[in-house]
């Protein structure tokens, strides 16, 4: 069986010798004209203002941590829904239970205003 | 052995060019379709009505200065595009093109690897892209550049959730993960007809999860100049380019394979009715790029978590209602 995923491994290879191929090659072919006002970061043409690194608004990590939680819920159900023609009914009810408990959970977060992006 | 690694080697290649070239001919197809919907003519210089254009651009990104400004994070700078890239190519292994052909008394199948998870790679994969924004950005030193990858990160994990909701319909209805066996569960009924509401729920998650233009957030040109690669130049900035329309082929193709039938048709061989289905899906993002208007960030944001989540969660209810009624 996993004689399956050998392909993967040579496209992975393949993508990445692209990827390191096109970087080294471009730096060596292309000219080199360097001077200070170059090496700044672009702000449409302007004088940099302020700190690159501002505070993240929390907002981010909500999502990142909604998504956690949701995602988890997303890879139970994949086995489920592989097998669901065999589980029938049996299934249908169990799974319905548990995406009825986790709507409760969505329906507090929305509440909450988790969901709000102002 | 040693024919196993030759049919192997020979077809990773076919599939890399063939989809190289997919990849720099979309570039072209979209710059000229949305020069016709605008009543220009897009690209006419290079070749025929423009046709060596991409070939054009490719030359001049490996001939362009190379900058890394001055607070960027070296390593990570430069790293970054090469996942982007890597991320995107390895998807081209799970996508079924065709069905098996013989050529020379050898039965050869059009597709690298049947994995049993195929779904379930894309789905990760096509994830791990999105660190190639989000480092991209991150990285570059640059305000607009780190503003894009968090906008970026927070929309692709946002609608991975809807579209992994959506891909469950279809398991449900297909019964495996594999993508040959999805594509072999249509033979006789697309899932479009079957998961409609699923079709609509993968196509605008993939539009969103693709960054393109209702939900172009991370790279929206008035207010980032261009996001997460700003600081970008030469075949660095190409790298990114080229994942991005890689990714829009990869989409297609899952659109393709997922609802609409595959390489099933009639008349015609199946890999010519593959390629008909995903260039039709390639020109309906560039015919949608150039119809919509962008979307704000936080209606983004509501569209998929208070309209798209609760889409998914009454997909995966009325399809097993549905199973359950119909199939005894």
């Amino acid at each position: 069986m996993l004689t399956n995923y050998i392909p993967v491994l040579v496209m992975i290879l393949v993508g990445v010798a692209f990827g390191v191929f096109s970087v080294v090659v471009s730096s060596n072919l292309g000219p080199l004209r360097r001077f200070k006002v170059k090496k700044e970061p672009y702000e449409c043409g302007m004088k940099t203002q302020g700190a690159t690194y501002v505070q993240t608004p929390i907002k981010y990590y909500v999502v990142a941590l909604l998504f956690l939680v949701f995602d988890l819920e997303c890879v139970f159900m994949y086995p489920w829904a592989v097998h669901y023609k065999k589980l029938g009914l049996f299934g249908f009810v169990e799974m319905m239970v548990f995406i009825a408990i986790l709507f409760v959970c969505y329906l507090y977060v929305w509440k909450k205003g988790a969901l709000e992006w102002e | 052995m040693i024919e196993f690694v030759t049919i192997l080697l020979v077809k990773t290649l076919v599939v890399f060019g063939v989809s190289m070239l997919i990849v720099a001919y979309s570039t072209w197809f979209e710059r000229k379709v949305l020069g016709h919907v605008q009543l220009r003519h897009g690209p006419m210089r290079v070749g025929f009505h423009g046709l060596l254009q991409p070939i054009a651009d490719g030359i001049k990104g490996f001939f362009k200065e190379e900058l890394v400004p001055e607070n960027a994070d070296k390593p990570v700078f430069i790293l970054a595009p090469i996942i982007s890239i890597a991320a995107a190519l390895s998807l081209l292994v799970v996508i079924p093109f065709g069905d098996s052909v013989t050529i020379m008394g050898k039965e050869i199948t059009l597709y690298l690897a049947d994995l049993d998870i195929g779904i379930l790679y894309v789905l990760g994969i096509s994830t791990i892209g999105s660190y190639g924004c989000m480092l991209g950005g991150w990285s570059s030193g640059n305000k607009y550049g780190v503003l894009g990858g968090l906008r970026a990160s927070a929309q692709m994990i946002s609608y991975e959730l809807p579209m992994a909701l959506a891909v469950i319909g279809v398991v449900m209805v297909s019964g495996t993960l594999s993508l040959v066996g999805i594509v072999n569960a249509q033979a006789g009924l697309w899932n479009i007809v079957a998961q409609p509401l699923a079709f609509v729920i993968f196509i605008i998650c993939g539009l969103a999860e693709l960054n393109r233009t209702p939900f172009d957030m991370p790279e929206a040109e008035a207010e980032l100049a261009c996001g997460y690669n700003v600081e970008y130049s030469s075949m660095k900035f190409a790298l990114f380019f080229m994942a991005e329309y890689a990714h829009m082929f990869v989409f297609a193709a899952m659109v393709t394979t997922l609802f609409l039938g595959g390489w099933h048709g009639p008349f015609l061989p199946g890999v010519v009715w593959f390629f008909i289905k995903t260039f039709a899906m390639i020109f309906f993002c560039i015919w949608e790029r150039s119809t919509f208007p962008r979307c704000r960030y936080d209606q983004v944001m509501k569209l998929g978590w208070k309209v798209l989540l609760p889409a998914g969660f009454l997909n995966i209810f009325l399809t097993g209602l549905w199973m359950l009624v119909f199939s005894g």
